[in-house]
């Protein structure tokens, strides 16, 4: 009796939508083993992590305030991955989204008006857009590696942000901390649930997933995408620019990460500090597998990596474990998702030494 | 040792050193067909196991081994997700990376802010008390030496050996070496095991030689900058060297003009250039006459799987 | 070249292999045996399993039963190393060769216990010369033409006195002239006592060149026979499994409309293994196949990009498409114009493999078809029309949303083909329309594109089956080193001819390029 692998000749669509529950179920194994080794009761390190916090209104709250940046940056960077356009900067465009609206409410701070908080959201679109339009002009005009300048823009992006808020950002009345002053009420995002710190984006997440979804499924833009993306000799020969999806979905994509950045800054941050985000940009990028790439399936990955965010925390106050078991968590997350995509696409079989006149009654009758 | 010239070079040597470890074995893994965009957390893992059984031992040379076996187990989880499992490249590369940075800060929690001896010079008798070129070339760690041996070696092992010629087939056409009888997936396996262990070494000298102590995502994405190097060189050893000396030369430069206060722009600004040059590097060299893409290897980055 | 053997023992012998395939008996409990010296034919059509099985002697695939017998005794042959030692040497369809990579390496890769190279390089001039077979061993082979690439492997196979010699459809790639040059070395080969296993499915070939053919249909030995003593067409009805399909006769007639013209094209290689077409010139008429022949890598890729619109030229004027300078259109551009295409490769290129036949429809037919509203696919209209080629082409398929990789080769394509012909082409461009398909799908496709020529299409066929061309077109010229040849009447072509033109400078050596052209036979 002997293991053998065969390629499935079509994907096992049931498969590929359940691995990723294995995925979830092999990370919580994981995680237990892993509480074990370093010496935590590991029932204890689960139920903090991925339990407690479900169980009050305000940690179900924290719950959407960090799936919203994460569902509103996967949709886009699913739609470039769907393209096979790797934009792992969406960290940098965020940051930069985050600079371009924020310094457009720090200018507007003594304006009271319903027009500031959709104008300071259009420049944070525009500064991501413009952030993650460097990759896409490079990519489409030279081929340069769409990875390797986005994440390097990510530095870039970073230290931006820190030159303004060290430098001519800062608050004059700030006691010297490097944070710029507290935006208006006119530029902060309204709250949905009073007494927590739930805002509107996360409602803005859910309609852009949803607008994601219909892009991708009824459109012949998303047609174009998903050609472009599984076999681009296809799209040239059906007439597609591949230029055009570079830049579309670039651009795309660094705007809902600007627009995320905005409202972090317009939201629980509320002013310009050094550093605005936990890893949303490169945190998105698990979500987006994840979620199988599918604006639904984000929806869900979302809440599940904004909760490894809040386990984390609440592991650490409860707990006092270190905070790094998020990032460990969300590595582990992957991995295990990406391990089991082969169970969607291979077949496992055990032969006992099968004979030929078995085979023959499988064969086709063509 | 006074001439600040020569001091001067002597750092742009220690900055120039990880890159060099970490893109040479990135070239080797590339040249067999496999993009490993891990570096950087196979670096971290290197640099903390390094810190920890250095600091936790006394021994040195077992934290550079340690190293050495921390960046070779993340390279084998690597090439089972990717080589035996078939997983995409690019997205276990980035899970290796976000794996690695969550791991190592997690190892290193209990060993932030203690101070590690540096590796000690080995000073080659007789000659590391010349004039100028004594201790620009012979008053080194070892690990300085290694990387410049290795250079030598993988050109060597790429150019001259029949399993280098092996590993450079499979890259170049993963079908037909496997038809011609080679096994793709084990000279894949060898090739990504040695990527883990130069990226190991690279990170074990960050922590133990180039900043002597542990800080949480100390490579700064260094990894991510020994990749683009890769493609700067065309996937050819001793031009790595020469690419890993210009960026050691670039950061050691912003961060001399940082100190003296030559430009009158924040820090950050300056902080900035290794990575702008990268970017801006990378983009000469695709721009360039299109003889530099023959070079990369034609199956880098396809998943295979043997018939059966 | 060869070990002493007794005479006896076959020098191979299988019994009973079997090997499966996920949904498919690529092998049935083949029995074979190969004498010392024999050139031994394996035909049968694509698919039939004869890849399958020469690779299993090659050691690159595993039988699931059966057993190998060589020089009389069981081995097993776990890799090609292992063939190799035993004295079995393989020429590969689809060469197994390095491009970026020297001659040298090439043949040093494919040899057990390489000698250093610079004595490798001479024994590789000794032998390449003892046979007919001139190489360089410092070229690189991607500067090689395709026939220099069959020679290295041939060369690689001969360093190592083969006792047996695999070769795979060698001369799919060859022309007239090459091939009989490669015989000669074949008959020098078996008159020193080597065996060789010769695959093919071209029947000619196999009549005048070996010694017994067996004969494979659906993974099963159907009959064996010795050529010399059948005809082409006895032996295609034991391959087929049924008479020949008779193609029908062309109805309707060539008018004088020219749709498609061009004017000295030109287009630069644009990667580095690529071809730059030169000064390409022609035109076809309303209801013309035209046929444009030409050995594998000629530039026939560049060519069908450029008539396409997937490159564009630089001049508007090169391509006129009913008059109107299309030459910097793009894809879309020119089938707004009615040009609708087929490429050669199915997966990928023509169809992508992982989406359904309904979405394939989608991928070429919704800008003439009109299945947007806008920027909304309309999805009732794409399946119907999908349905609609299914049923029309009696495309075999579980239905329209099954995904294009689900379906056999020939199946695929005439779900293709279907999908351009249903948008009614004024001009369509088709690359090796049968280009791997067996007899039955290839009539059928063959029926298709004559039909729609009799009712008006002008048809450009690019292939390198020139007997497909000879069938199909009216006018037809050769493609060599990115040049076209001027345009020849087909019913009055020489083979001959056509062969040298095939070949370029190699087969027309007292002629300088551009009397080449010259020296056509035009009608």
């Amino acid at each position: 009796m002997s293991l053998r692998i065969e390629e499935r000749r079509e994907l096992n669509l049931r498969m590929f939508y359940l691995t990723p529950l294995l995925a979830v179920v092999l990370t919580v194994v994981a995680g237990f083993l892993m509480f074990l080794s370093m010496g935590y009761d590991p029932f204890l390190g689960i139920y903090h992590f991925f339990v407690s916090p479900l169980l009050t209104v305000y940690g179900l709250a924290e719950l959407g305030l960090k799936a919203a940046p994460l569902i509103m940056i996967a949709v886009g960077l699913a739609i470039g991955f769907r393209a096979n356009v790797w934009n792992i900067g969406a960290e940098g465009q965020l940051t930069i989204g985050a600079v371009a609206g924020g310094g457009l409410a720090l200018a507007l701070i003594d304006v009271e008006a319903f027009w500031v908080l959709p104008l300071i959201s259009i420049a944070g679109i525009l500064g991501g857009m413009a952030w993650a339009a460097i990759p896409a002009f490079l990519k489409a005009r030279w081929d340069v590696n769409e990875i390797l300048t986005s994440l390097m823009l990510t530095y870039v992006a970073t230290l931006t942000l820190s030159a303004l808020v060290f430098g001519p950002w800062k608050d004059p009345m700030g006691f010297n901390f490097p944070q710029s002053e507290m935006l208006s009420e006119s530029a902060t995002l309204p709250l949905v649930l009073e007494g927590t710190r739930l805002h509107a984006g996360v409602v803005v997440a859910l309609l852009i997933a949803a607008a994601g979804w219909v892009v991708m499924t009824r459109t012949i833009i998303g047609f174009q995408i998903r050609v472009v993306g599984q076999a681009p000799a296809a799209a040239a020969f059906a007439g597609f620019s591949r230029k055009r999806l570079i830049w579309l979905s670039l651009l795309t994509s660094g705007g809902l990460a600007g627009l995320a950045g905005l409202f972090e800054v317009a939201g629980p941050i509320g002013q310009l500090i050094p550093s605005i985000s936990p890893g949303y940009g490169f945190t998105a990028i698990i979500v987006a597998f994840l979620g199988r790439l599918h604006p639904i399936g984000i929806i869900g990955a979302g809440l599940i990596m904004a909760l490894s965010y809040i386990g984390g925390e609440n592991a650490q106050v409860e707990a006092g474990m270190p905070q790094a078991v998020t990032g460990v968590f969300q590595g582990m997350l992957l991995f295990f998702l990406l391990a089991s995509d082969f169970l969607a696409r291979y077949r496992l079989r055990f032969d006992s030494g099968g004979n030929a006149a078995d085979l023959r009654k499988e064969a086709p009758a063509e | 040792m006074s001439d600040p010239l020569i001091l001067g070079f002597i750092t742009v040597i220690s900055a120039a050193t990880p890159l060099l470890l970490a893109a040479l074995g990135e070239l080797v893994v590339e040249r067999s067909g496999v993009l490993n965009l891990g570096v950087e957390g196979m670096m971290l893992a290197g640099a903390v196991a390094g810190f920890a059984i250095t600091t936790t031992t006394g021994s040195a040379t077992l934290g550079i081994i340690g190293a050495m076996v921390a960046g070779m187990a993340m390279a084998f989880a690597f090439g089972v997700l990717t080589l035996t499992l078939m997983a995409n490249q690019v997205a276990t590369g980035l899970a290796l990376t976000i794996f690695g940075i969550g791991l190592s800060s997690l190892a290193g929690a209990g060993f932030v802010g203690i101070a590690v001896v540096p590796l000690p010079k080995l000073d080659i008798p007789g000659i590391s008390t010349l004039p100028v070129v004594g201790p620009l070339l012979f008053s080194h760690d070892i690990l300085i030496y290694a990387s410049i041996a290795l250079t030598v070696g993988v050109a060597w092992f790429l150019k001259r050996s029949r399993a280098g010629m092996i590993l450079r087939a499979v890259g170049e056409s993963d079908i037909s070496a496997h038809s011609i009888g080679y096994d793709v997936i084990r000279v894949r396996y060898k090739a990504v095991l040695f990527g883990g262990l130069t990226s190991g070494l690279a990170g074990a000298f960050l922590s133990l030689s180039y900043t002597p102590m542990w800080i949480e995502e100390m490579t700064a994405g260094r990894g991510w900058i020994a990749l683009a190097l890769v493609v700067f060189a065309t996937w050819r050893p001793l031009r790595v060297l020469f690419g890993a000396y210009l960026f050691g030369g670039v950061t050691i430069l912003q961060l001399s003009a940082q100190g003296a206060g030559w430009f009158d722009v924040p820090s950050q600004v300056m902080s900035m250039l290794p990575y702008i040059a990268t970017i801006l590097v990378l983009t000469i060299i695709s721009a360039g006459p299109w003889r530099a893409r023959l070079n990369a290897p034609a199956c880098l980055g396809k998943p295979f799987r043997p018939p059966t | 070249m060869h070990q002493a053997t007794s005479a006896t023992a076959p020098r191979l012998e299988l019994r009973n292999v079997s090997k499966r395939f996920p949904g498919v008996l690529a092998n049935d409990s083949i029995d074979l045996s190969v004498a010392p010296g024999e050139i031994h034919a394996l035909l049968g059509e694509n698919g039939a399993g004869k890849s399958t099985l020469v690779k299993i002697i090659y050691g690159v695939l595993h039988a699931d039963e059966g057993e190998v017998l060589w020089e009389g005794a069981p081995v097993g042959i776990a890799d090609p190393h292992a063939a190799r030692n035993l004295g079995i040497g393989m020429v590969f369809q689809h060469f197994s060769l390095f491009e970026a990579m020297t001659v040298l390496e090439n043949i040093a890769l494919g040899i057990e216990k390489a000698p250093d190279m610079k004595a490798l390089a001479e024994r590789v001039v000794e032998v390449s010369h003892a046979y007919g077979l001139p190489l360089d061993p410092d070229r690189e082979v991607h500067t090689l033409s395709v026939g220099e690439r069959q020679r290295i492997e041939i060369v690689r196979c001969l360093l190592q006195n083969p006792c047996l010699l695999i070769m795979d459809e060698p001369t799919s790639v060859l022309t007239p002239q090459e091939v009989e040059r490669l015989f000669e070395t074949l008959r020098q080969l078996s008159a020193e006592g080597v065996s060789i296993l010769y695959i093919s499915h071209k029947l000619e070939e196999i009549r005048a060149l070996c010694d017994r053919a067996t004969i494979l249909r659906g993974g099963k030995v159907v009959g064996s026979c010795d050529p010399a003593r059948e005809t082409a067409k006895s032996m295609a009805s034991m391959m087929i499994g049924a008479a020949m399909r008779e193609l029908p006769t062309r109805t309707g007639r060539i008018s004088d409309k020219t749709r498609l013209e061009v004017q000295g094209l030109n287009l630069d290689a644009g990667h580095a293994l690529g071809v730059s077409l030169k000064d390409v010139t022609f035109s076809v008429r309303q209801g013309e196949i035209f046929g444009i022949a030409g050995v594998a890598g000629n530039g026939q890729g560049e060519l069908f990009q450029a008539l396409t619109g997937e490159r564009t030229v630089h001049v508007a004027q090169e391509v006129l498409i009913d008059g109107i300078a299309a030459g910097r259109m793009g894809a879309a551009g020119r089938r707004r114009l009615g040009m609708c295409s087929i490429p050669e490769e199915r997966h990928g290129h023509a169809a992508v493999p992982e989406m359904s036949l309904a979405e394939n429809f989608l991928l070429s037919g919704y800008r003439r078809m009109k299945l947007l509203a806008g920027g909304f696919v309309q999805a009732h209209a794409m399946a119907e029309l999908a349905q609609r080629v299914v049923r029309d082409f009696n495309v075999k398929a579980t239905g329209i949303a099954a995904t294009a990789s689900s379906l056999s080769g020939g199946n695929l394509q005439k779900f293709i083909v279907g999908r351009e012909i249903l948008q009614n082409p004024g001009i369509l461009i088709v690359s090796q329309p049968t280009w791997g398909l067996d007899a039955g799908a290839a009539a059928a496709i063959h029926e298709a594109l004559l039909t729609l020529a009799g009712n008006g299409t002008a048809i450009v066929v690019i292939s390198q089956d020139l007997d497909e061309l000879l069938t199909l077109s009216d006018h037809l010229a050769v493609i060599n080193l990115g040049r076209l040849s001027k345009s020849m009447v087909t019913v009055d072509a020489s083979i001959d001819e056509i062969g040298l033109l095939m070949g370029g400078l190699h087969g027309m050596t007292e002629h300088q390029p551009e009397q080449t052209e010259g020296g056509v036979h035009v009608a």
